[in-house]
């Protein structure tokens, strides 16, 4: 559905060139949740606005849909933008127009007949529980209201990509969740495309098919969120996803233990497999760290553990062999 | 009472109320009709819009700080064979009217820039991401979000000309203001000068209440 090859984008300032993104190559299959995250600076913006041209790269191509995004000429390129939505962490709704006149805005900026129009408008405010505010200004509506405003205005000429910007950034962690769940709901019940950039790994743990790790305008890391998160390859991944977790401190671990990470994914994340093994070899376990959770609905859990007092190997065979991925630990 | 305004020719007061109001009215729809414009270009045209120029930008610039430094009394007077080719005269309120206009519209073109400016950056973007073209984005969502700055600036600019209309007497155009220098001030007629200024200041006072009233109307920050 999307697919960047090559994308460069320098910047020229008075303190000199800065290369934001530097030869992209990314490809986003039609009804994915693409998510691609770094740190401020890494580029994330720039590589969003190159693929509704937003943002002109100075080599390397952008095909959406099958259309060459970067070769259109000015009125083709109008054209393609209606069929790709996208929106804001700021919302950038328009204040001097009402919620119905906002959704209705891309709708008229293509000349759609009025009663058409009406009808749509209608329909989106209705499907995002909108209605009752059709008549108010963007001023006198919360964040989480607003960015559904956004949403609504993105989908009015009913396009098959949405480009998030940030959408969540700017909003509390409820709120955050009600938008993330209405852009799943979307994703599944429209099988909208969805590209959304952020700097919170919570988000695209929530939402995302699949991740790309961006540092200094180049792909780090790239693969499905289950695979980069719980085994993240890249030094600039793993710092990302350390951040907020309690750090595992190895000096706590028992003496003569052997340290291995186990990662649990599926139905058997519930099942008792660690204790089970550990009975079966007569090893004992501590854990000294752990997470049991979901990446976009699929549980997981991974643990820390030292075996201590048996025979440590024979339980990383029999958990290995029963599925579950287990890693050495460095005794860090 | 008839000693106190003795000098008063009451409706000699009358007709310099209406030269006052028609070249108000005239010279403040044209200053509308080229300012906003002209101010549009130079927002468009600068450093990181949608249609930066920086050498358009550089002329328009040159020729509005031109204008705007030059003393509206000499203004006036320079502008008198370009009013004539205009208007067919430069006498009367007819004549007062361009130079009027080629005061206030660069004035009022800069208020413009400077209110379109005012407008979030991510409004443009968003415009330009649903396909909006530049007339689109210029007509359809910067104009109606800076709509309180412009008419603000309409307001400002209307008491501006209020102002110059009193100088328009040198070219014979009438008003109050004219009555108020050569009557009120030359011919130490105090009543005169305190019953025009009277006018004048309701005049003021008027304008700023239906400015603000306006801006009231479409401010919904």
């Amino acid at each position: 559905m999307i697919r960047l090859e090559g994308v460069t984008k320098r910047f020229r300032s008075a303190a000199g060139e800065r290369v934001a993104l530097d030869g992209i190559d990314l490809t986003v299959e039609a009804g994915q949740v693409f998510g691609v995250v770094g740190r401020s600076g890494a580029g994330k913006s720039t590589l969003i606005r190159t693929i509704n041209l937003l943002e002109r790269p100075d080599a390397g191509r952008v095909l959406v849909d099958g259309h060459e995004i970067t070769a259109l000429k000015p009125t083709e390129l109008r054209a393609a933008r209606r069929r790709i939505g996208m929106i804001f962490q700021h919302f950038n709704l328009l204040n001097a127009k009402t919620i119905a006149e906002n959704v209705a805005f891309p709708l008229r900026l293509e000349g759609r007949p009025g009663a058409e129009v009406d009808r749509r408008v209608a329909e989106l405010l209705e499907r995002l529980g909108l209605t009752e505010h059709a008549k108010k200004h963007p001023a006198q509506l919360s964040g989480g209201q607003k960015q559904r405003v956004g949403i609504a205005r993105a989908l009015a000429t009913e396009p098959k990509v949405l480009l998030c910007d940030e959408a969540t950034s700017a909003l509390d962690p409820e709120t955050t969740e009600d938008i993330l769940t209405l852009l799943d709901q979307l994703n599944r019940e429209l099988g909208l495309t969805i590209v959304l950039i952020t700097h919170q790994m919570e988000v695209v743990r929530r939402v995302c098919d699949r991740v790309a790790v961006l540092k200094d305008g180049r792909v780090v890391e790239e693969g499905a969120t289950a695979d980069v998160f719980l085994h993240p390859q890249h030094a600039a991944t793993r710092a990302m996803l350390a951040e907020g977790d309690e750090a595992f401190d190895a000096s706590m671990a028992p003496a003569g233990g052997r340290l291995a990470k186990l990662t649990f994914r599926g139905g058997s994340t519930y099942e008792p497999e660690l204790s089970r093994v550990a009975r079966s070899v007569g090893v004992d376990y501590s854990i000294l760290s752990g997470r049991i959770s979901r990446i976009r609905g699929e549980p997981y859990g991974q643990l820390v553990v030292a075996f201590t007092g048996g025979d440590a190997e024979a339980a990383v065979a029999q958990l290995t062999a029963r599925g579950v991925t287990v890693e050495s630990v460095g005794a860090a | 009472m008839e000693a106190l305004f003795a000098n008063i020719d009451w409706p000699e007061i009358a007709r310099a109320t209406r030269d006052t109001l028609l070249m108000l009215a005239g010279s403040m729809a044209l200053t509308v009709l080229f300012g906003v414009p002209l101010g549009v270009l130079l927002y468009l045209s600068g450093r990181g819009r949608l249609a930066a120029n920086p050498v358009l930008n550089a002329v328009l610039s040159l020729i509005v700080n031109i204008l705007r430094s030059v003393p509206f009394i000499i203004l006036l007077i320079v502008m008198l064979p370009v009013t004539v080719l205009l208007v067919g005269t430069s006498l009367g309120v007819a004549g007062a009217i361009p130079p009027l206009v080629v005061g206030a519209a660069p004035f009022y073109a800069r208020l413009v820039e400077t209110a379109l400016r005012e407008v979030d950056k991510g409004v443009v973007e968003a415009t330009q991401a649903m396909g909006g073209s530049t007339f689109q984005i210029v007509t359809r969502a910067l104009l109606p979000e800076a709509m309180p700055g412009v008419i603000a600036g309409a307001t400002v600019t209307a008491i501006a000309l209020v102002s110059y209309t009193a100088m328009a007497g040198v070219v014979g155009a009438g008003g109050l203001g004219d009555l108020a220098i050569r009557f009120g001030y030359q011919r130490f007629q105090t009543d005169v000068m305190v019953v025009t200024v009277v006018l004048l200041l309701l005049l003021v006072q008027g304008l700023q209440m239906l400015g603000d009233r306006l801006v009231a109307a479409v401010s919904h920050r």
